[in-house]
């Protein structure tokens, strides 16, 4: 059996995985996506492998590589339709509305102005979000009309294209914490607490994190998140709303794990690798793992 | 679980900000970033055998998980 694993930089979970890979029976190919060049009307050899596994760090470096590389017919962990999903919110957003699973009210708009009337609707504090983008960076939690015209008007001047895009969503008056569980497969396998004095509680901003015990109600949430983005190797992040309860705020789809493995007991890059030979052997078709996506 | 095996190495490289030696603790994989203890720069494995190290490009937008 022979295995891709698409890279840049890399990572401790990076490390980790490629020596989880190189302790099973296969042929593991290291592939730094940025020295490829692709044939789109040529596989040429890339039949050679039962797998690729995306470990990425640029999502839009990711999303093309995975794209080409499924037009060969070769099965990727994550699919690209998946890595779509995840990695532009406003997608998230919408696929996990379209399946029903509950997540923060959110507005969008694209025009400057329309996007105050949003932050309006929604009401204060609110939350502005790049729609592409990671580790917590670039929120804004505005907390009154002044905040929210001073941000949209720097949004709207100094960022991109992208930028132009108003993702506005409701302040979750949650704990000082959130929740972060490890979906593999059909499976919730671990989860862990984050906590931080900071609303923004991400692990990469210094959030502290222990073992989240996983209930009945949490694992179910977490794979209908799963499913509705396409399924795959997913860490679905879930908040607590004292008024409805937990919510889904974001699905990663190259989920980092290195500060989980310890607190939670759960050999994680061990359960990727066994999912990637899974799929690697044709045990989870992508029609299998769309069932129940939108 | 176990992290990463640490292997002894003698393969080293000069630091492209500094010119200091930077000698990796283990046995790098391409892509891995290491930082030189002289100036503290962050920089990119682009070969192992033998050992080359750029300047680690700075994070970009799209980047993350």
């Amino acid at each position: 059996m022979r295995i891709g694993l698409l890279h840049s930089r890399v990572r401790v979970e990076e490390r980790l995985l490629i020596e989880e890979l190189q302790r099973r029976d296969v042929e593991l190919e290291l592939l730094d996506v940025r020295t490829l060049v692709w044939d789109l009307d040529d596989a040429g050899s890339w039949s050679r492998f039962d797998a690729v596994v995306d470990r990425c760090i640029s999502q839009t470096q990711a999303a093309a590589a995975v794209r080409i590389v499924e037009s060969y017919g070769v099965p990727c962990v994550n699919q690209a339709r998946v890595i779509d999903a995840c990695g532009d919110k406003l997608a998230t957003t919408l696929a996990l509305a379209r399946a029903g699973v509950p997540s923060p009210r959110t507005m969008v708009a694209v025009d400057a102005e329309s996007a105050l009337q949003a932050v309006e609707a929604i009401g204060y504090p609110a939350v502005l979000k790049p729609t592409v983008g990671s580790w917590g960076r670039l929120l804004a939690r505005v907390s009154d009309r002044d905040a929210a015209e001073a941000v949209i008007e720097h949004k709207a001047t100094l960022g991109g294209p992208q930028h132009g895009v108003f993702y506005v969503q409701e302040y979750v008056r949650k704990p000082q914490r959130d929740l972060r569980v490890f979906v593999v497969g059909d499976r919730a396998i671990c989860g862990i607490v984050r906590h931080s004095a900071h609303w923004i509680t991400n692990t990469a901003r210094g959030g502290r994190a222990e073992r989240l015990d996983l209930t009945a109600e949490i694992e179910r949430l977490c794979v209908q998140a799963a499913r509705a983005v396409g399924g795959g190797v997913l860490a679905i992040d879930l908040l607590e709303c004292p008024e409805r309860g937990l919510l889904v705020s974001e699905v990663n789809h190259t989920m980092e794990f290195r500060n989980s493995i310890e607190p939670t007991g759960v050999d994680i890059p061990a359960r990727i690798a066994d999912f990637v030979l899974e799929v690697a052997a044709g045990r989870h078709a992508p029609a299998a793992l769309a069932q129940g996506a939108a | 679980m176990t992290p990463p095996t640490a292997t002894a190495t003698t393969n080293a490289a000069a630091c492209p900000e500094c010119a200091a030696e930077v000698r990796p603790a283990r046995s790098p994989l391409r892509g891995e970033v290491l930082r030189c203890t002289d100036c503290s720069a962050e920089l990119e494995v682009t070969s192992v055998s033998p050992l080359r190290l750029e300047l680690a490009p700075t994070v970009e937008e799209d980047w993350g998980e």
